[in-house]
């Protein structure tokens, strides 16, 4: 049985349908995220879970108990919010206490588990401060300390980097993960960052307009793409309109608009005359001189129309002849060199026959 | 020559014109009091000549009115009076602006400056007109001229010095710190205690000092709501100018009450910043 259990869970504003008929089951121990664009619905989820808000249809149930009854003070479900809501007028050490004062602990508990807590978030020295001596990224540990310390089942993560600046938010991501892996305590994280969605999760959920778009790990999110927002969404994709020519078990033949055909790999449920996209990362297309040797079967000549140089990688857009521009990557793994082409060069891009999927409309 | 730095004449020039009012006005009046409580009366209001008056006339300095004044147990007594009434009247005020404050807080935003507007839209009228507005209402219950009246024309017209300080504070709190106790077990009581409480303090500070303080000057209400026994300080010292025309004695009065002020100020201070450095 799963921990927590969202079922068929629907909440309109007015007109608005904030969150529609979502089911997801998180397992115990779990790093979920729920991803998605602003005002997609993850936060009204999220304030759900936590019981600020009631499902207009559906329930949640923790451990196979329905929640509806149970206010958010008695959930064993704490969040770590955007802003921290660290409690101003308390030091650190009150802060990380409250949890603890609230389930009515006894002193020498409260005591032994704060002293525990900040040990667990390195911030030993900065237990009688106040929230508003801290930098943001020790305030975003003693949220993560207040929101742990009374061992809730699930903690949710509001956007918790969100107000970090991004050197730090890298820090704080590695440490999240081996927080919540020390711990094993089940994260629910909200963010609109897909990077960190793909960094820090064990699974995802894809949200758009109240719906969940995809649900599966990383790396499926980002090779396997349900449909074309998700792919959209996900990292960088080129999308180039196509229509199904042919469609066999081994492989698919589409016509690429003003290009040509192409060879994709096949896709269950695509028949011929279908209209959609075919989804390309930029990772997969190879860019190459024009006349260097090359046994790829998808393949373009077009114009080198920008380059961004950004270290380790190189992204070039292609012009093709019909407009379309392409995204491909290029590793800079020969060291000194930045460049292999230039604006305006002549260049052949090219792409495996089993590489990108087509996203039916 | 002394070259100026641009942000001193600002400073000068923004903050010259208050300051020099507040000298005028403030630091030299309190000063002349200070020196008239140490002189006697004129023959006919005012003070004595510091040298060589009438002939059979008082003249020069004397510690006479602090004589009289820790002389007899009535002023102590009246002090004590005042005191307790403005204690009262600042309890009934806090108790009842609170909830009325936290109301208007966390309501919709377009509603809570009508909601502010009606709190101090009794100033829109004159105050002793108010007060006798109140001599129409308690008169048939035959509650004019006691403790009654007197205190609750004072919560009345002392309310709103309340309300304001309490909503301005309340209002800026962010309500993601409910939220968050809420999340971490805290029920409504303890949000409150907890959180909301000890994050007004300062509001209820600034509230109480606003009502404690005038109450404990006032003569007005005493006078045409209460009856002889509840006079306070203010009357006193009202009627030794007006009344008597004994200003020195006056002065001495003002001069005490002032002292008293300030000392329970600083006791307030104290504790405030005591009670911060413990919670």
């Amino acid at each position: 049985m799963a921990l927590l259990e969202i079922r068929n869970v629907t909440r309109r504003f007015g007109p608005l349908v904030a969150v529609d008929n979502v089911s997801i089951a998180i397992e115990a121990g779990e790093f979920f995220t729920l991803l998605g664009p602003s005002g997609c619905g993850k936060t009204t989820l999220l304030r759900m879970i936590a019981g600020f808000d009631l499902p207009d249809e559906g329930a949640i149930f923790l451990d196979g108990r329905d929640m509806a009854d149970t206010p958010p003070e008695k959930r064993p479900i704490h969040t770590v919010f955007q802003s921290y809501a660290l409690f101003p007028h308390m030091t650190v050490s009150q802060n990380i206490a409250f949890p603890l004062k609230m389930a009515g602990k006894s002193a020498d508990e409260i005591a032994s588990r704060v002293k525990a807590a900040l040990e667990q978030v390195h911030l030993e020295e900065k237990g009688t401060q106040y929230p508003h001596e801290l930098s943001g990224g020790q305030k975003q540990r003693v949220a993560l300390a207040r929101g742990l310390v009374n061992q809730p089942r699930v903690l949710l993560l509001d956007e918790p980097l969100g107000a970090l600046d991004a050197k730090l938010r890298e820090e704080m991501q590695i440490e999240l993960i081996q927080l919540q892996r020390d711990i094993g305590v089940t994260f629910v994280f909200v963010t609109h960052a897909q990077p960190e969605a793909l960094a820090l999760s064990h699974r995802i959920a894809v949200m758009r307009a109240g719906r969940v778009e995809q649900l599966d790990e990383p790396s499926k999110i980002y090779g396997f793409p349900a449909n074309r927002f998700v792919a959209d969404f996900i990292g960088t994709c080129n999308m180039l309109e196509s229509e199904v020519l042919e469609a066999s078990h081994a492989s698919l033949r589409l016509k690429v608009q003003g290009l040509g055909e192409v060879v994709a790999p096949p896709r269950e449920g695509t028949r011929a005359g279908d209209r959609g996209v075919l989804a390309l990362r930029p990772e997969q297309v190879r860019i190459v001189a024009p006349d260097s040797p090359h046994e790829l079967k998808n393949h373009f000549t077009g114009r080198v129309h920008d380059l961004l140089y950004v270290g380790g990688v190189t992204t070039y857009i292609v012009e093709l002849p019909n407009g379309t521009r392409l995204q491909a990557l290029l590793p800079n793994s020969a060291p000194g060199r930045a460049t292999f082409f230039e604006v305006g060069d002549a260049v052949r891009v090219a792409w495996r026959h089993d590489a990108g999927h087509f996203l039916r409309d | 020559m002394i070259k100026l730095r641009a942000d001193t004449v600002t400073r000068w020039v923004v903050g010259g014109p208050p300051f020099l009012f507040l000298v005028l006005f403030f630091l030299a009046p309190a000063l002349i009091m200070v020196a008239a409580s140490f002189r006697y009366p004129g023959e006919f209001g005012g003070l004595a000549p510091l040298f060589g008056g009438a002939p059979g006339g008082e003249s020069g300095l004397t510690l006479e009115n602090y004589r009289v004044f820790f002389g007899d147990r009535i002023y102590f007594d009246i002090f004590l009076k005042s005191f307790g009434v403005a204690a009262v009247t600042t309890l009934v005020c806090l108790a009842m602006a609170y909830p009325l404050a936290v109301l208007i807080a966390r309501s919709p935003k377009h509603r809570r400056d009508f909601m502010v507007l009606l709190c101090v839209l009794p100033f829109a009228s004159n105050f002793l007109v108010r007060v006798y507005a109140w001599m129409i209402m308690l008169g048939p219950f035959e509650l004019l001229f006691t403790k009654f009246a007197v205190l609750a024309a004072m919560v009345y017209v002392h309310l709103p010095f309340m309300i304001l300080p309490l909503y301005t504070n309340l209002e800026k709190h962010d309500p993601t710190l409910l939220d968050a106790a809420q999340d971490l077990g805290a029920n409504a009581w303890h949000r409150f205690w907890r959180v909301t409480f000890p994050l007004s303090l300062p509001g209820v500070f600034a509230g109480s000092a606003l009502v404690f303080i005038p109450v404990l000057g006032m003569f007005a209400i005493p006078e045409i709501l209460g009856g002889i026994s509840d006079w306070l300080v203010g009357n006193m010292i009202k009627e030794s100018f007006l009344g008597v025309r004994d200003w020195p004695f006056g002065s001495m009065l003002s001069l005490m009450l002032t002292l008293c002020v300030l000392a329970i100020a600083g006791a307030a201070a104290w504790v405030a910043r005591r009670g911060v450095a413990r919670a």
